[in-house]
């Protein structure tokens, strides 16, 4: 994975995919937390449109990120967020945070966080609150990686 | 006194001793208002030749005389969700609240031109509208509804041909005239490149499809609108409201362009074009936005393209509030944005309106939701005195102002299309995608340093409140299946492939598709099938990621 450094290396950059998963072709959120995050100074992948949950995966482990952005916006949120999780799972790469974006209602997450999805952001929410979010919760990956090693 | 000597000897010492507020006044296209609007704005601008009258050239003021007076707009909400059942029963309930023309939702599949049982279906089908796989679909969505008597909308695009032609077919079943059967087609595939991202089909061959329904509609079906040239997407999309209006008409001249290529003739198709705009929060310029859309389109119609039939010349149109602005935060907050943003829609002189609802942020509506959103419009129509008088806000020195502000920077923008060799090398060059994420991110970054307060997002905050949503029943995959596969039983195998075949043929020679897609929909091929013809024919595009 990471090389590791002796210590919590400021220099290590927050790596991120953002992913539009299915047909949705409603990607101005998903461009917009691109653009901030990486604003924000982390290292960010867009993987553009019509992306299986496959293809998402592949995309993360090869470009080993530290968390995956989904976003979904036509309300099949459920089953994309389920294979991406599962398909991590089977790849090993349960390290790897995913979180969430678009149009998914208050009842659908509770499901989604006992999944072991991260937080969602919906309309309204601010891409400053995605990025420290982003920063603490890497973060504390990145501590439990280095104690585990 | 002049303006500006009332800015130096009366505001500005006024503005010393109580400073103006710190905030952003500029509008959403970041036009930067003046605190004052006089006649000293409008030294060149001549009512005559600029504004006219009501239902005249250049119909800045309405493409009716009589406008609200004579009819009131369309209220037309747009539903689908579930299987055929579901809407049907939904469409039912909206005609019983007053309203007075339906709009379809389709679900992605749909869209995007699968059957529901295909793999890449899963999980979508049924979820953001209605699922129609086939005619056997469309004859229970528009069960007893009599197809000469309701005007509907169906917001189809890539697969609109097919979709349309199942429609007529039903039609047709029926017994009906195909010269009384009124709607609109969305069929606006340039907008999908730019915005909405729902595309099969490469730009030209995609465009040709749409022409071949502005070739066959006016003569088979002569009152629908073929076409909804659409703005509202990509205002959604995060564009400014000059960047809609311009793109869009760009959009619309390009569909013109291939018409007349195609040796058609303007007089013949062009007043069947219909538009399609967004309503968002800044009240004066999307009120202003329509009115110079009017203006340009008829303009250039007439100067340009050489239309002669008045009703060539005259933009009419729908607006929908836009859902873009209303945030999953307070959502009852939206019942206000909505009557706000429709209200705009209507002093901008709409022909027909949805009004969104207030849990347009947290997922489909519920009947509740969707019912307080057509009262809304019914309160603008009947309480407010607006629908009273023409174009009321004419001669405001504001309104006209901006009204001119934005018809020269939409026509910029249109110049600059125009150089770059039009709409299809812009979507190409990633021209529209780099503009509008610009626009977006700008837009973001306003709200989040709060130099654009959103009530209840960024300042007014409080605790979150739950209301109740529209859940979509996972049993409809199971539905769409049994019925695709007694449809695939039943039909007549010999006369289903002589359909498709038809349709293979018309698309590799260039003739017209759209006899053989109704031949497809009466011989009950479905939309997956019909799709794959030409998918075989003019592959499939793949767009470049632009952020």
């Amino acid at each position: 994975m990471h090389e590791s450094n002796s210590s919590a290396a400021p220099e290590r950059r927050i790596r991120v995919l953002i992913a539009k998963p299915g047909m949705d072709g409603h990607d101005r959120g998903a461009k917009v937390v691109a653009r901030a995050l990486r604003d924000a100074g982390m290292e960010v992948v867009y993987t553009g449109l019509r992306q299986t949950a496959e293809m998402i995966v592949n995309a993360a482990v090869q470009e080993d990120v530290d968390a995956i952005g989904v976003s979904v916006l036509s309300g099949a949120h459920m089953s994309y967020f389920r294979d991406i999780k599962r398909l991590l799972h089977e790849r090993g790469a349960d390290d790897i945070l995913v979180f969430g974006g678009g149009i998914i209602p208050d009842q659908d997450l509770q499901t989604l966080a006992d999944l072991g999805v991260g937080r969602v952001f919906t309309p309204g929410a601010n891409t400053e609150d995605a990025a420290d979010y982003l920063r603490t919760e890497v973060g504390r990956r990145w501590q439990q990686e280095s104690s585990n090693s | 006194m002049k303006k500006n000597e009332w800015i130096s000897s009366v505001y500005a010492p006024a503005a010393a001793t109580f400073p103006q507020r710190r905030y952003n006044f500029s509008t959403l296209s970041n036009i930067e208002p003046e605190p004052l609007y006089t006649a000293d704005d409008l030294k060149d601008w001549e009512p005559d030749t600029d504004l006219g009258y009501p239902g005249e050239f250049p119909y800045t003021r309405g493409v009716q005389a009589s406008m609200y007076r004579g009819r009131l707009w369309t209220m037309r909400m747009f539903a689908g969700f579930g299987s055929a059942e579901q809407t049907n029963e939904r469409f039912h309930a909206l005609l019983k609240a007053g309203q007075t023309g339906l709009s379809t939702a389709f679900d992605l599949p749909t869209l995007m031109g699968y059957d529901a049982d295909h793999p890449f279906s899963a999980g979508e089908v049924g979820k953001c509208g209605v699922a129609v796989s086939s005619l056997a679909d469309m004859e229970l969505l528009f069960a007893g509804i009599d197809p000469e008597r309701v005007t509907t909308s169906m917001t189809i695009n890539s697969p609109a041909n097919a979709i349309w032609a199942m429609y007529i077919a039903n039609a047709q079943k029926q017994g009906k005239d195909l010269n009384k059967l009124g709607g609109t087609l969305q069929n606006d595939i340039l907008k999908e490149f730019i915005a909405q991202k729902e595309f099969i089909y490469p730009p030209a061959p995609s465009v040709q499809l749409v022409i071949d329904t502005f070739e066959w509609g006016p003569k088979n079906v002569p009152k629908w609108n073929f076409i909804s040239v659409s703005g509202y997407h990509i205002r959604e999309a995060g564009a400014t409201a000059v960047q809609e209006l311009a793109f869009t008409l760009a959009d619309g001249f390009h569909y013109v362009e291939k018409a007349l290529e195609r040796g058609l003739d303007i007089d013949e198709f062009a007043p069947r074009i219909s538009f399609f705009w967004d309503v968002h929060n800044d009240f004066f310029e999307e009120i202003a936005k329509f009115r110079a859309a009017r203006r340009i389109w008829a303009r250039q119609m007439r100067d340009r393209y050489g239309a002669k039939n008045p009703k060539s010349l005259m933009l009419r149109t729908h607006a929908q509030t836009a859902g873009v602005s209303l945030p999953a935060q307070q959502p009852l907050n939206n019942i206000a944005r909505v009557a706000i943003q429709g209200l705009a829609a209507v002093l901008g002189g709409t022909q027909s309106l949805h009004t969104d609802a207030y849990d347009e942020a947290l997922a489909l509506p519920t009947e509740a939701a969707a019912t307080i959103a057509l009262r809304t419009q019914q309160i603008i129509a009947y309480e407010t005195g607006v629908a009273g008088v023409v174009d009321p806000l004419a001669g405001s020195y504001y309104v006209e102002s901006l009204t001119n502000q934005i018809e020269a920077a939409a026509l910029g923008y249109i110049e600059q299309i125009r150089a770059m060799g039009g709409v299809e090398a812009g979507i190409e060059s990633g021209f529209f995608q780099a503009e509008m994420a610009e626009a977006a991110f700008r837009y973001q970054r306003e709200v989040e340093r709060k130099e654009r307060i959103i009530v209840g997002v960024n300042d007014y905050v409080q605790e979150a409140v739950q209301v109740p949503i529209q859940l979509i029943d996972p049993a409809v995959e199971q539905v769409q299946f049994g019925r695709l596969a007694q449809v695939r039983r039943e039909r007549d195998p010999e006369r289903h492939r002589e359909a498709l075949a038809l349709l293979h043929t018309a698309a590799v020679t260039g003739q017209n598709t759209m006899p053989a897609f109704l031949a497809c929909a009466h011989a009950y091929a479905t939309l997956g099938e019909t799709m794959d013809v030409l998918r075989k024919v003019f592959g499939e595009y793949v767009e470049t990621a632009v952020m």
